[in-house]
């Protein structure tokens, strides 16, 4: 009897009013249910990123920090402090992860001046402005610092006594390869939007190569590529280069497997610019062409900016993908000659299939950091420019 | 009438009940003596190898003879060859077990035994005559079979390196098969780029295969081995005996790497991508004059349905050095008869037994009726019924190994040799298996990271121009030395001396 005339007069107190009690605890309790649900619904979610995203990344990072020693009865996961990053980046690994350092040509110094001008110039414009936080500042000199010791880096692997290690290479992959196959996309692109006879035969054809395996596209390069017994053998062996095979050297090797990485992707690249090309709005292009503008001029400025945010996140898409290719240069190459078209991705692959998972996991390390890294300078870098526009 | 009918009918019904299972236990009469005829009924023994087609080739083939016999099923499961040594290693570590049993390199065996992995066949050897263990050569028998006085393995195959070159073509030319690596040089030199098959292309002056990743990673010291080693066995050619040190820093390790590297001149132009397979298959269609690799291309070149140089091959040691490393100072010094007590005509052959021959061995942690099924397999397919005809077969992967092999010269030429082939080739291998001066495979704990990390990429690297000679054989020093350091320069050390037969 107290405990009911109690929470009776404790109900009253809050405004609950005088209803029958048990139907205003249930109505508290649904509240509260609803006001859970929203956590519960992505409960499920949560969890699965925790187990699949988060938890691995924390066991690879602990695995970088770590040795495998097989002992009796099993295994054991020796905690070894930083000695696999600075196997990579100082010690007997560092040849084959950032290559060998030659002093730069005049070129490469003229390279390397012009990308630190260049930083140096937006961070002090940046500062000029006056608009900085702390924050923002910190992760500006920041990205000056990297961006700089990579093209310190490119220029000096990239000299004649130099060797360019995995990480050269795969940025080599990443850049050259994106930028061939937006080039290559778009005037695809813009080639079938014209009125062209076939055109729709055409969309079919140059999506062909992406629906492939890329370990398909690898075995057929890897005959093609093959100077003794591929297709183009009678070409070569009449222009007298019988004895001669590009991917026995390593800048044949790596431009083959840039090519074969550019057939595959043009496709993708060509797909989403074609479907950016049809949205754009025709009102625009035709008041420009009756104020006299000519093609060009329509293209870089009616056309360009409208496609511009769609190639922005495609660049993205395709650069956070492009840092992970493995499967071309381990078919087509094995990623020889030597290490020459070994990818940063391969390199894990290589060291983990060695039983080194301790470099192995590093070496992925390494990779989400630049990733990450460079995928957020550049949202960062066009973002202002993409609102601008 | 009806009701007689009827009884007897039920009469009969009822006698056929009763007599059925009389009737089964009579007829499965045959069935019960079955199992004992075949030992291992209902057995399943999973045999890991690598992708091949030889090695895995006679397993498949003969696996279900094997079954016939003793009623043991054998599924033979392959990899990538990259990949054997740590499948291997990581199956049994982590406790899988999903192999029962393996053929791979006796080198890499300390590896598995040390954590105990490896079944001790040393009883099972014992008491099968069948296999007859004193037949098998003492080399593969106490040496790759064998460790710290117990058999783990069971022999399979020989393996030696030696220099394989077309007879007819050195003879139209009035040459002498190579002696020295200036000798291989010299005459790969002179047939490069001429057509050696008669179908107007042009052919290539020797074929090795020199891709990373594969079976390459051996042909190194096949060279270096000759210009290293000149005092016998025991002086070894990877370390110093004394201090483990590499012996990689030196001027015969760096006139072997040139030797290497212009071999690759008079090869076919993708020779960097080229596995045995691929530089045997080339040597067999008439491509190559010289060619440096296993047994295996003697009894390929006998094939008649691939082979286009069938009777004009011929093959010799290893070729060896007038000069060797004179270890105080690390440079090369002329052959006396002091520093090369074994030189033949002056010149120190190091014949290297890379790899020593692909064995069986047996997952501890196997069921007891597998691992006996597996062990019958293996002693199985060593029997000299066996294994002396495998051997004669190319495809087969497998060189020969058991002293009748080499005194029985009848195999071979009923495979297909002629008798002055058959000599020639088993002549190499013997003068191979019997130098006092063989280079031993490396055989300490984890010489997988030494050769298949370490010097297999180093080497590639330099051979594709990447890197220089020095930096080369300062990577393969380093490499070496650091995981000498990890896992302690004395263990290290004594595992070393101990292959090599030194005692303190």
């Amino acid at each position: 009897m107290t405990t009911e005339r109690v929470s009776r007069s404790a109900l009253t107190e809050v405004g609950i009013g005088t209803e029958a009690p048990t139907s205003v605890v249930l109505r508290h309790v649904g509240t509260r249910v609803e006001r859970m649900a929203g956590n519960v619904f992505i409960l499920p979610a949560v969890l699965v990123v925790l187990f699949l995203s988060i938890f691995p990344l924390f066991l690879s990072l602990s695995l970088s920090l770590s040795r495998l020693k097989f002992v009796k009865g099993g295994f054991e996961i020796k905690f070894v402090g930083l000695a696999n990053y600075h196997k990579l980046l100082f010690g007997s690994e560092q040849n084959h992860f950032l290559g060998v350092l030659g002093s730069p040509s005049l070129l490469g110094w003229l390279f390397f001046l012009g990308v630190m001008a260049f930083l140096i110039w937006r961070l002090v414009r940046y500062i000029r402005a006056g608009s900085s936080s702390v924050v923002s500042l910190v992760g500006r000199v920041l990205t000056v610092v990297l961006l700089g010791s990579i093209a310190w880096l490119l220029a000096h692997t990239l000299s004649p006594e130099g060797r360019p290690g995995t990480v050269v290479v795969t940025l080599l992959y990443v850049f050259i390869g994106i930028a061939v196959q937006y080039a290559l996309g778009l005037l695809l692109a813009m080639l079938t939007t014209q009125r062209l006879p076939a055109r729709r035969f055409f969309r079919v054809v140059f999506l062909l190569p992406m629906m492939i395996t890329p370990v398909g596209i690898a075995y057929t390069f890897r005959m093609m590529t093959d100077t003794d017994k591929g297709p183009f053998q009678p070409i070569w062996q009449a222009l007298g280069l019988g004895l001669y095979s590009w991917v026995n050297d390593p800048w044949g090797a790596r431009t083959a497997v840039i090519i074969s990485d550019i057939w595959q992707w043009t496709p993708f690249m060509y797909i989403v610019l074609l479907a950016a090309l049809e949205g754009q709005s025709v009102e625009l292009m035709e008041a420009a062409l009756v104020d006299g503008a000519n093609r060009w001029q329509v293209f870089w400025h009616i056309t360009l900016p409208q496609i511009l945010p769609v190639s922005t996140t495609l660049i993205l898409i395709r650069m956070i993908e492009a840092f992970k290719i493995v499967d071309l240069p381990n078919v087509l190459t094995n990623g020889g000659p030597g290490t020459a078209t070994e990818s940063m991705t391969l390199h894990a692959f290589i060291a983990w299939r060695t039983l080194d998972l301790g470099g192995s996991a590093a070496i992925a390390y390494m990779l989400l950091f630049l990733v990450t890294f460079l995928s957020m300078s550049y949202v960062n870098i066009l973002r202002r420019r993409v609102v601008e526009v | 009438m009806k009701v007689r009918w009827f009884v007897i009918f039920v009469l009969l019904t009822v006698l056929v009940t009763l007599g059925a299972p009389v009737a089964t236990v009579v007829a499965s009469g045959p069935e019960k003596t079955a199992p004992q005829e075949k030992p291992f009924e209902g057995v399943e023994v999973n045999v890991l190898t690598f992708t091949g087609p030889q090695i895995a080739e006679p397993l498949q083939r003969r696996g279900p003879d094997f079954t016939k016999l003793t009623g043991a099923k054998i599924n033979v499961i392959v990899v990538p060859f990259s990949d054997l040594y740590q499948k291997i290693l990581t199956d049994m570590a982590t406790g899988t077990n999903s192999f029962d049993a393996f053929v791979f390199a006796p080198q890499w065996m300390v590896d598995y035994i040390i954590p105990g992995y490896l079944e001790d066949l040393t009883e099972r050897v014992q008491n099968d005559k069948d296999i007859q263990w004193d037949d098998i050569a003492p080399f593969f028998r106490d040496f790759s079979a064998t460790y710290a006085g117990r058999i783990y393995t069971i022999p399979l195959d020989g393996d030696f390196h030696m220099v394989y070159y077309r007879k007819d073509l050195l003879e139209k030319e009035g040459m002498k098969p190579p002696a020295t690596w200036d000798d291989y040089l010299a005459i790969a030199k002179a047939f490069h780029g001429k057509d050696l098959n008669g179908d107007g292309d042009p052919d290539y002056g020797s074929c090795i295969s020199k891709k990373r990743g594969a079976q390459a990673y051996w042909f190194i010291f096949s060279v270096a081995g000759g210009f290293i080693q000149s005092l016998g066995t025991s002086q070894g050619a990877f370390f110093d005996t004394d201090t483990m040190k590499p012996l990689v820093d030196n001027e015969a390790f760096a006139a072997a790497l040139d030797i290497y590297n212009e071999t690759t001149k008079y090869g076919p132009p993708d020779e960097l991508n080229l596995d045995v397979g691929d530089t045997r298959s080339l040597f067999t269609s008439g491509r190559c004059a010289l060619s440096m690799d296993w047994g295996d291309i003697g009894t390929l070149a006998i094939d008649p349905q691939t082979s286009v140089v069938q009777d004009k091959v011929g093959s010799v040691i290893l070729p060896g050095s007038t000069k060797v490393l004179d270890r105080k100072t690390g440079k090369l010094v002329p052959c006396d008869e002091k520093i090369c007590p074994y030189a033949v005509d002056g010149v120190n052959h190091a014949p290297y037994a890379a790899y020593g021959g692909w064995s069986g061995g047996i997952n501890a942690a196997a069921e007891p009726k597998v691992k006996d099924a597996a062990y019958a397999f293996f002693s199985y397919m060593a029997q000299p019924a066996q294994a002396n005809v495998d051997v004669t077969i190319g495809k087969t992967g497998f060189n020969p190994y058991r002293i009748s092999q080499f005194l029985n010269r009848e195999l071979w030429v009923k495979a297909g040799m002629s008798p002055k082939a058959a000599s020639d080739y088993l002549g190499a291998i013997e003068d191979s298996l019997n130098s006092p001066n063989m280079v031993l495979d490396l055989r300490i704990p984890q010489s997988q990271r030494y050769q298949q990390v370490v010097l297999d990429q180093a080497v590639s690297q330099f051979l594709s121009g990447e890197i220089t000679k020095e930096q080369c054989m300062k990577q393969i020093y380093d490499g070496w030395e650091e995981i000498t350091e990890e896992l302690g320069r004395e263990q290290q050390l004594e595992a070393y001396r101990g292959t090599l037969g030194i005692t303190k």
